[in-house]
């Protein structure tokens, strides 16, 4: 951001994956809201039954990290950059609802304060970043989480691959919308958005490792209760 | 539920949200992910402007040091966030529906 040049600044910032308006169509936006809305229910549901008290502070500390680290862009190949969603991260360290709840607060402040991701897209966004991405993240490393038996890194294996797939198929969903709003049809959409995301989805795993690897140094107690612990 | 008696917790993580700010003048400002595709795939120009603009792009307007600005926008909106998602937490603690009453686990799954 500091060696931006003027053109640029004319233009629209659209991070990695945040829909600006006019990409998204009526329809689009408004099944994006309420698909959004749906599943925040259900979210706020689940994490009214089951939350802990310790997921409170967590759930601000990570939302907190997360608007943080999503401003971080760094390069990938072929002039673009990527940064950091943060789902994943969120749903292994908080469980999918709280972290579903958690990224919907980050999303709707860089939309609403920091004009990052439009308005009407902020259904379409929500639902992206913080349903699909939060969903995927969980599913994967619960599942590879099971064969931590095996070793102490397939921990770091599992969030790895959760954050690249997570990644992965937000950018899938943000793909299908751009097609359904005729912005771009499918057969283009998909492979440039699915082939963008590989890349950026390495720096997504590589971060997430990173700042589980950190949260077990420091305060494994905080994992504890969210890894299903295999040697007992 | 005290928020206070996690201060440690919140203070380091909120910390560390911070100093990762100060990092935001380094960031790549090449077009990301959906911008590239755009840009190649020719819907770029499809994108329209915010009707209003808060701290666009990150960075406080009136400073005109634009990595301070960045800086000080980041460190923003990391206690905004933190605020919004601390009070939806502290609500939906207090209005849990106490499936199980216990003060410090609580798996969710």
């Amino acid at each position: 951001m500091a060696m931006i040049d003027p053109a640029s600044l004319e233009s629209i910032e659209a991070p990695a994956m945040h829909i600006p308006d006019g990409f998204v169509s009526a329809p689009v936006a408004g099944v994006g809201f309420a698909l959004a809305g749906v599943a925040i229910g259900f979210a706020v549901w689940r994490a009214n039954r089951t939350i802990g008290e310790r997921f409170v502070p967590l759930m601000g500390v990570m939302a907190a990290f997360i608007f943080a680290a999503q401003m971080l862009n760094f390069p990938v190949a072929g002039g673009t950059s990527g940064h950091m969603v943060g789902g994943a991260l969120a749903a292994i360290l908080l469980g999918p609802w709280a972290a579903m709840i958690a990224m919907t607060s980050v999303v709707a402040v860089q939309a609403l304060v920091f004009q990052d991701g439009g308005l009407a897209a902020l259904g379409a966004n929500v639902f992206n970043m913080a349903v699909v991405a939060c969903l995927v993240g969980y599913v994967v490393y619960t599942v590879l989480i099971r064969f931590s038996h095996i070793a102490p890194w397939v921990r770091y294996v599992a969030a790895f691959a959760a954050a690249w797939f997570a990644v992965e198929l937000a950018a899938v969903a943000c793909s299908i919308e751009l097609a359904l709003s005729d912005t771009s049809p499918l057969s283009v959409a998909l492979p440039a958005m699915v082939g963008v995301h590989a890349a950026i989805g390495v720096g997504e795993g590589l971060i997430t490792v990173a700042a589980v690897a950190f949260v077990t140094a420091t305060r494994p107690d905080l994992l504890a209760a969210q890894v299903p612990v295999t040697e007992d | 539920m005290k928020l206070q008696h996690y201060l440690g917790l919140l203070v380091v993580g909120i910390g560390i949200a911070v100093l990762i700010t100060f990092f935001s003048p380094l960031a790549s400002s090449e077009p990301d992910g959906l911008e590239k595709v755009a840009e190649n795939e020719g819907f770029i120009k499809e994108a329209k402007d915010a009707p209003y603009e808060v701290i666009a792009d990150y960075a406080l307007p009136w400073v005109d040091n634009e990595d301070v600005g960045t800086i000080l926008g980041g460190i923003i909106g990391v206690f905004i966030v933190a605020a919004i998602t601390l009070a939806a937490g502290v609500l939906l603690w207090r209005l849990r529906g106490a499936q199980r009453p216990t003060s410090s686990g609580g798996e969710p799954s």
